[in-house]
């Protein structure tokens, strides 16, 4: 069913989203958008010894499904590390949503964590110049 | 209502599908129309007893395929009210053809002429000027567009320039709908001894539309949006223009005479087609025309006027939405955007979906109106002649459920 994806959870997260906001003092910033639909993310992440996630944030605006994403993986970012951001897959994520989502929301779903890695890949050095 | 929708919806094979369980309900004629059988056989017929290449072979299948695809071009020249059927360009679609005016028409423009767009043109009559902008050193001047979806008229007069050289507008709007007093701009443009050009996807497709009565210089459309197939669009222009600027792309077919370092080219309207045309959808365009004229335009345009008025009074009883563009359905093509309080358009699109119902969300290919509107991105509902009234019911009883899964 196409409105399996409305489940409660990403539903509670879409209407009272954790972790939106700005996040002064961050190291880790980057902005990504969805052309296709106009969302627009930008994530915040402030590491402890370049490596340990102390904080995790994201601002902006989108559907329910990109929104929710982000919310629910900025919860689940702290603590770890980024290089545990670095491994989490598509699969991972998902599991994490814990709805299925159809091809054409797949980008809506993983817009959140691919800012986060790319990020962090521009936080590593590996590139900069992607904004 | 003017048509017989029923008798109509029996031509469109693809109408009969059911979406998620539901009886699909198309709702996104301003980004492509369904085919009818007729244009579909037109195509099987071609490959199946006329396919060969054109304006190439003496034999008989090379002639009867040549006899086909100029057929459609009379029949395109005579649907827009063109003196001449060389006047009319065959391209991929209104983009490769706006894209061919700005290139040969740019080309004998220098630095500091003046280009005038307006801020609701779709993507492909503002991003071509802006590849000739850079190049050219052209300076690019929109007319704003006011609040009730109009064009600012004052605005664009104090525009035109002695530098202005080109004024490109679209006829229609793709998302507010507005149906821009082109005719006017053409005067306008003309006193300043500037071309006018004008966009028609939306507009050709939907209503009569006669080049001479317009006294417009160009006019660009595409296949797709009027029951034809993908691949084909046409750029219209005065013979004494098109005889003027230099051709678009090179190859065969827009050549005269070709030695190791020059060429000379062809006549217009071949000087623009370079290479094997899509002759297969030039006949497509040619079949759905005749399928078009044998509606009636007038009769095409009155049911989407009623469609649209239909639709805006439903509309209006809505709390928490946001209908863009004029309100009397007469001022506009059959397109209704909208965004609804709380409801990120990708989300009204997916349960509308459900529903069986599908309209476009995003953008729709006009980000600097978008950002002019402030809207970000809306859904949009457009009709056409397959649409009965009853559909715009579903499309508001979707957007009731809509309300209730987002928990609007």
């Amino acid at each position: 069913m196409p409105l399996d994806m409305y489940a409660e959870q990403i539903l509670e997260h879409y209407k009272n989203p954790r972790n939106k906001h700005a996040l002064p003092g961050a190291q880790i910033r980057f902005r990504e958008s969805n052309p296709l639909c106009g969302d627009v993310i930008e994530v915040f992440l402030k590491v402890d010894g370049g490596e340990v996630i102390v904080e995790a944030s994201f601002d902006g605006q989108g559907c329910a499904i990109s929104q929710a994403s982000a919310s629910i993986l900025t919860e689940d970012l702290k603590g770890k590390t980024l290089s545990d951001v670095e491994a989490v897959t598509k699969e991972r994520l998902l599991e994490l949503l814990g709805i299925p989502v159809s091809p054409t929301r797949m980008k809506c779903a993983l817009l959140a964590l691919t800012a986060f890695k790319a990020g962090i890949a521009a936080f590593r050095g590996k590139s900069g110049v992607r904004k | 209502m003017n048509l017989d929708v029923q008798r109509i919806r029996g031509d469109f094979p693809i109408l009969g599908l059911r979406v998620n369980g539901k009886p699909l309900v198309y709702l996104d004629n301003a980004a492509t129309t369904q085919k009818p059988r007729q244009v579909l056989d037109a195509i099987r017929e071609y490959y199946e007893k006329r396919n060969a290449n054109v304006q190439r072979g003496i034999y008989y299948l090379s002639e009867a395929a040549t006899q086909a695809y100029e057929g459609a071009r009379e029949k395109t020249a005579k649907f827009i009210g063109a003196k001449d059927a060389g006047e009319v360009v065959f391209t991929r679609n209104a983009t490769e053809a706006l894209n061919l005016v700005a290139h040969s028409l740019c080309a004998g423009l220098k630095k500091g002429d003046r280009v005038i767009l307006s801020k609701m043109e779709h993507h492909s009559n503002i991003v071509p000027w802006q590849f000739q902008a850079r190049e050219k050193g052209l300076k690019l001047n929109y007319v704003d567009v006011l609040k009730d979806g109009t064009l600012d008229w004052e605005g664009f007069e104090e525009l035109l320039c002695k530098k202005t050289k080109v004024v490109s507008l679209t006829h229609a709007s793709n998302v507010l709908g507005t149906i821009n007093d082109v005719g006017k701009a053409a005067k306008l443009a003309h006193e300043h001894g500037a071309v006018m050009i004008v966009d028609g996807a939306q507009s050709v497709p939907h209503m009569p539309v006669d080049v001479q009565r317009l006294g417009v210089d160009f006019l660009a459309f595409s296949g797709h949006k009027m029951l034809g197939p993908t691949g084909i669009g046409v750029l219209w222009g005065r013979k004494e223009l098109l005889e003027k600027l230099p051709p678009f792309l090179g190859g065969g077919d827009m050549i005269h005479e070709v030695s190791l370092h020059e060429a000379t080219y062809n006549d217009v309207p071949w000087k623009f087609e370079a290479g094997t045309p899509n002759t297969e959808g030039a006949i497509g365009l040619g079949a759905a025309i005749d399928y078009l004229q044998g509606i009636g335009m007038d009769n095409v345009r009155a049911h989407e006027v009623e469609l649209t008025r239909h639709a805006l009074s439903k509309f209006d009883e809505l709390e928490n939405v946001k209908v863009y563009g004029p309100r009397d359905a007469s001022l506009k093509g059959g397109v209704v955007a909208f965004t609804m309080e709380g409801v990120h358009p990708h989300d009204v699109a997916q349960v509308l979906d459900s529903e069986g119902i599908a309209v476009r969300s995003g953008h729709a290919c006009a980000q600097p109106l978008m950002q002019e509107l402030k809207a970000g991105v809306v859904t949009r509902a457009s009709f056409y002649v397959y649409n009965p009234k009853e559909e715009v019911d579903s499309l508001l009883e979707g957007l009731g459920k809509v309300k209730k899964v987002l928990r609007a």
